[in-house]
Parts: C-alpha cells; sequence; structure tokens
C-alpha cells in the first residue's frame, strides 16, 4: 500500500471533482459516505478509485439523509469522514448537518452548487449559499468556504477538515459546477511536507475503558427537556462560534481604498469580477474589488469598514440576492448603496460586469 | 420484605428509575438488552445509538457509550460508526415509526448492504412521543388519534410485517427475529443472538419486539397485556425468522 497519496508538490491539470478528491487524501480523509448527484459525482468516482490504494474506505448510501447521518457516524467513531452532495441532495443534507451543530460533529461537506429551485439544472449556480449558510432548523452553526479556483478547491477542502476538528462546527466548501466540472492547472502538494499540520480526529464514542467502571459513559444528545437547557447550551455554542469568527474569517480585496464603487462577488463569479476591476481601473474607473472566502462567519469587520466609506456595492451572484442578504445583514446601519447585479443559475463574465459598472458610473 | 430488583450490570444506576411511563414497554426491552450485554461481555465496546420518540428517552439508559440521533436516522448513524470502527458493536434502538415509516429507507438498505450492526424495533403499534397516532404497526380496527374510527385498511393499509420484510431482502448471515416483552427470557436470548452475530461479523441483526404503551392504548394493565399477548400476535409472528447456517426457512420457537 502505497504510503503517501502525493509526494512533495505536483503541477497538474484536472476537474474540481478530482483536486477534491485529491485533497481529501492529502488531508488525510479517511472514509467517505456518499449518494450520486450532478455535478459532484466524479468526487465519488475518483476517491472510489484511489481511497483503496491508501487504506481509506468509501460507503456508497441509500440518499443524501443516510450519507450525511453515516458521515456523523464516522465522525462520532473517531475518522475524518466527509461527504459530497449538490443541490435537492444539499437540502437532505441539511436534516444530518443540524445534528452535527448540535452536537459539534466536525463533518465537512463539499457542496457544488446546481441550480435551483428544484431540480432545476445539473450545470451551475451559487443558489445554495442561503442553505448552505443557514441551513436546517437551527442558527447557522458552521463554517462556509466558497471557492473561486481550483488551487483553492485543493487547499480549502484541506483547511477545511481542520477548521472543522479544531473549532467543532460541521465545515462546508462551497464550490459549483463550474468548478466540479471544468479543467484547470493547480500545484497539489502533501500539506505536512508544506509545514501545514494536519489536525488528528479524536472519538467521541468507544474510547478505551469500560463506560461507568473506567470512566463515565459518552453520551450525546440533541433533546432537551425545557427552554433554559437548550438556551443555555446554545448560549455557549453562541460563544464559541464569536470568539472563532474573527480566527477563520477570510477575504480578499483591492483596490478598496479610494473606491466609490467596489464589486463584491464570491466563488467563481469573484473571477470575473476580479478582471472587471482591473479593466476598469486601468481605464480610470475608482472601483475596488471585495470577495468574501468565508460566507459563514463572514469577514463583518471588514465589510462594516468598507462599508463605511465606499458610496456603492454592486453585489455580483449568480443567484437573485442570496449574497447581497448576507451582505445587507452585515453591513446594516452603514451608509453604502447596495447595487444588485443577480442573474440567478447562470453564469457572470467580465465583460457583464464591465458593462454594469459603466452603466451605474453614467 | 424489601427485594430490590435484579438490574444489568451495564445499566447505568443514577438515570434510575428511567423516564418512560408506567406500563411502558421499553424498560423491559432495555433490561432484556442490558442482560444481553452483561452476558457477552460487551459493555466496554458496545454503542447504543437510540431514535427520536419515546427511545429518545434512553440516551442515558446504560453505562455504554450512546449518541441519540433523529427521527428514523439512528440506522445510518450506527452503520457510519461502525464502518468507520468494526470494532465497536453498533446497537440502533428505535421504534416502529422510526424504523417502518420515516427511516424505512435506512433500515431497508442497511439490511439489504448486510450492514454488521444490530437493529433493535420496539412495536408498540402507535407513535408514542408524539401522542398515539397510527403507525406502520397500527393494527386493524385499532383507534388511534388518527384513526379515531378505528384503522381502515382499505384506506391505510395493513400493518407492516417488519421482519419478515427483512428476513426477505437478507442473504445467509443476517438474524431476524420477533420477540416479545411477554417473554423476557426468550427476548433476551434473541437480542444475544443478534448481538453475537454481530460480533461474529455475519451480516445484520434485527429484532422487534412487541411491547406495550398503556398510556396512549389508555389501557389498564389487563387490558394491556391482552393487547400484547393476545391481538398484536394476530399480525406478528413471534419467533426467530431467520437464522444464520439454518438455511433459507430458518427456525422457530418460543
Amino acid at each position: 500500500m502505497a504510503d503517501k497519496p502525493i509526494e512533495g508538490e505536483k503541477r497538474v491539470f484536472m476537474t474540481g471533482n478530482e483536486v477534491v478528491a485529491w485533497a481529501a487524501l492529502a488531508a488525510k480523509a479517511e472514509i467517505m459516505y456518499g449518494y450520486p448527484i450532478t455535478p459532484q459525482n466524479e468526487i465519488m468516482h475518483y476517491w472510489t478509485r484511489m481511497a483503496p490504494k491508501f487504506g481509506r474506505e468509501f460507503l456508497q448510501t441509500e440518499d443524501e439523509l443516510s450519507a450525511g447521518f453515516t458521515t456523523a457516524g464516522g465522525v462520532l467513531a473517531g475518522r475524518k469522514a466527509f461527504t459530497a452532495t449538490a443541490g435537492p441532495g444539499n437540502t437532505l443534507m441539511q436534516e444530518p448537518m443540524s445534528m452535527a451543530e448540535a452536537m459539534r460533529l466536525p463533518v465537512v461537506v463539499v457542496v457544488q452548487q446546481r441550480g435551483g429551485p428544484s431540480t432545476a439544472t445539473v450545470i451551475y449556480s451559487q443558489q445554495e449559499v442561503t442553505m448552505t449558510t443557514m441551513g436546517g432548523n437551527g442558527e447557522g452553526l458552521r463554517v462556509v468556504y466558497s471557492t473561486a479556483t481550483h488551487q483553492e478547491l485543493f487547499d480549502y477542502t484541506i483547511k477545511a477538515f481542520n477548521t472543522a476538528w479544531k473549532y467543532r462546527f460541521p465545515t462546508f466548501v462551497l464550490g459549483d459546477g463550474y468548478q466540479a466540472k471544468m479543467r484547470e492547472s493547480l500545484t497539489i502538494y502533501d500539506p505536512e511536507a508544506r509545514g501545514v499540520t494536519l489536525l488528528p480526529a479524536e472519538a467521541y464514542l468507544g474510547k478505551p475503558g469500560t463506560p461507568g467502571v473506567d470512566r463515565p459513559p459518552a453520551q450525546y444528545r440533541n433533546t432537551y427537556n425545557v427552554e433554559e437547557e437548550l438556551y443555555e447550551v446554545l448560549q455557549g455554542y453562541f460563544k464559541d462560534y464569536e470568539k472563532m469568527a474573527p480566527e477563520i474569517a477570510e477575504f480578499d480585496a483591492f483596490d478598496t481604498e479610494d473606491a466609490d464603487l467596489v464589486v463584491i462577488s464570491h466563488g467563481v463569479v469573484s473571477r470575473a469580477a476580479k478582471g472587471a476591476v482591473k479593466e476598469l481601473r486601468a481605464a480610470g474607473y475608482k472601483v475596488g474589488y471585495f470577495r468574501p472566502i468565508t460566507l459563514r462567519p463572514l469577514p463583518v469587520k471588514e465589510l462594516r469598514a468598507l462599508g463605511g466609506r465606499t458610496k456603492q456595492f454592486l453585489v455580483a451572484e449568480s443567484a437573485n440576492g442570496q449574497l447581497a442578504r448576507l451582505l445587507k445583514e452585515a453591513a446594516y446601519g452603514c451608509p453604502v448603496e447596495m447595487l444588485p447585479m443577480y442573474k440567478p443559475g447562470v453564469g457572470i463574465t467580465t465583460e457583464e460586469v464591465v458593462a454594469r459598472v459603466k452603466e451605474i458610473a453614467g | 420484605m424489601s427485594v430490590q430488583p435484579a438490574m444489568p450490570k451495564s445499566w447505568r444506576m443514577d438515570t434510575k428509575p428511567h423516564k418512560f411511563c408506567p406500563g411502558c414497554g421499553h424498560g423491559l426491552v432495555l433490561k432484556a438488552l442490558g442482560m444481553a450485554i452483561d452476558e457477552l461481555g460487551i459493555q466496554d465496546r458496545a454503542v447504543f445509538g437510540c431514535d427520536i420518540g419515546c427511545s429518545l428517552l434512553s440516551w442515558d439508559f446504560f453505562n455504554v457509550d450512546s449518541i441519540q440521533t433523529h427521527h428514523g436516522r439512528t440506522t445510518p448513524v450506527i452503520t457510519g460508526l461502525k464502518r468507520a470502527n468494526p470494532n465497536l458493536i453498533g446497537i440502533a434502538y428505535m421504534g416502529d415509526g422510526g424504523g417502518y415509516a420515516i427511516g424505512s429507507q435506512h433500515l431497508v438498505n442497511a439490511a439489504a448492504r448486510n450492514e454488521r450492526i444490530t437493529a433493535i424495533l420496539v412495536n408498540n403499534t402507535q407513535y408514542g412521543m408524539t401522542g398515539g397516532q397510527m403507525a406502520p404497526t397500527t393494527l386493524p380496527g385499532q383507534k388511534t388519534e388518527t384513526t379515531p374510527y378505528g384503522r381502515d385498511p382499505e384506506k391505510t393499509g395493513y400493518p407492516v410485517q417488519g421482519p419478515e420484510m427483512v428476513a426477505a431482502i437478507t442473504r445467509e448471515g443476517s438474524y431476524v427475529a420477533r420477540g416479545t416483552i411477554a417473554n423476557l427470557n426468550q427476548l433476551k436470548g434473541y437480542i444475544k443472538k443478534a448481538l453475537q452475530n454481530q460480533i461474529e461479523g455475519n451480516g445484520f441483526s434485527f429484532v422487534e419486539v412487541l411491547s406495550a404503551c398503556p398510556t396512549n392504548w389508555r389501557t389498564n394493565a389487563e387490558e394491556t397485556w391482552n393487547m400484547v399477548e393476545k391481538e398484536m400476535p394476530k399480525f406478528f409472528k413471534v419467533g426467530e425468522i431467520k437464522v444464520p447456517g439454518a438455511g433459507k426457512e430458518g427456525q422457530e420457537n418460543g
């Protein structure tokens, strides 16, 4: 059996789904549970081909409810476990993720967004932002990384396992069908060779010793008897989350200092926004670029500072204002005007962003 | 004269008396399970998963590592756990609503995949925790909150034959039985065999247990036992339905 999936560093040209499988291997993920849904299928395809060579496991479940709950079971047993899904599968995935939130289970989920509502398209969207950040009957106690490039798919899939196991909140890598299916160059690497410490997993259940004799039994519940009991537990969770938020919130920005208008986007759309802002700057427009990498938690401090000194935000997204809703909440009370550029379920090009900014500028 | 009833060693004493209603069958099923755990000496590697519904009250019942899951989702949680650490003995404990309605796809597929886990399903013919609605196991004519004039099989079907279904979709190596709280020694034997079958890695193990819910049945002691011992067995045949090594037909006893 091969020792390490990746020795040192390697320049590769592959699809995003293949990247995720390599990243999970590199992150020392031990088991994947999954159910077929486009456009994430090839994550399973590559995982099932590579996993046995490195002593890793796979289980194909009967649906995404089961994929999520078996992943929770794998985590409870003390394994780095993950699953991947999209669209209607992500809808079902929200039930197990609410249990993961309630029990602080470090489950990792890769989501490759497709069109919605319903079955919609198998191709692309950014319409799973609301559901992935705030899904389930709860309070959004999860971490969501929105990737823009294949390099980021690799980097953040590895990071997702560390964030999950360090803070014990379910952690999502939010990609999309374009990233899933497109081929792109990137460098894959052994994270430890780069000095990245991979946090070890730890069993919740089945630790050594006889419960009640050598140690207290490990017993986890998600049901509480009275309102105050739940309230108290949640206060502890909120406190942990608030402490974590500034430690993990990430963003990318440039040319915002003197900008009258800042284009805000996330994920793959930010690549169009980046190109547009560079082009507009070269043409003399006072525009800036801002991209939250963590959609949950958002980089609130930076957003508010930006919203306090910029006249306009142009929010470009392949959804009907799902990112904008998060931004409005974060920037509430800031004087900035928020302008929409919504193309639900459809990609956004550099040219379109340039044209829209010029139109706004008049 | 004061004699303390013998409690299984694997029970967690500081959570007793338990939280179930007076006359509830869960305590008896969990006693049989506790004795089986004791006799097999697996307290240190058993993991007890309980569903939502009345079974959720058992989350701190044993001195055994335990996980309370969602309604219908105990089977996949224990499946995932067992796949990740095959040394553990995974026990999925659920009611008839959890196993045969909302979680039926999990039961069917775990059985079909021959997951090396032990599922114990308590059949009390209705949804207890939510106040006595019709379940897949409700008897024809039985009054529940959602069949106030009695279950009409023409409109809502006949009681689900769970173990028979599981037996039909599993292959050699699985263990399937139906026990009853009216015969605890037999029930303990079934549960023990179901656990032993997992320990030996033979295959999926499933025990349905005929149980009682006097609270929602609105029955006194005599009526309760009449239901468990006479009415329920008319539809739910007690015995072993599939035993590894016994050939296709299985065997029956009890």
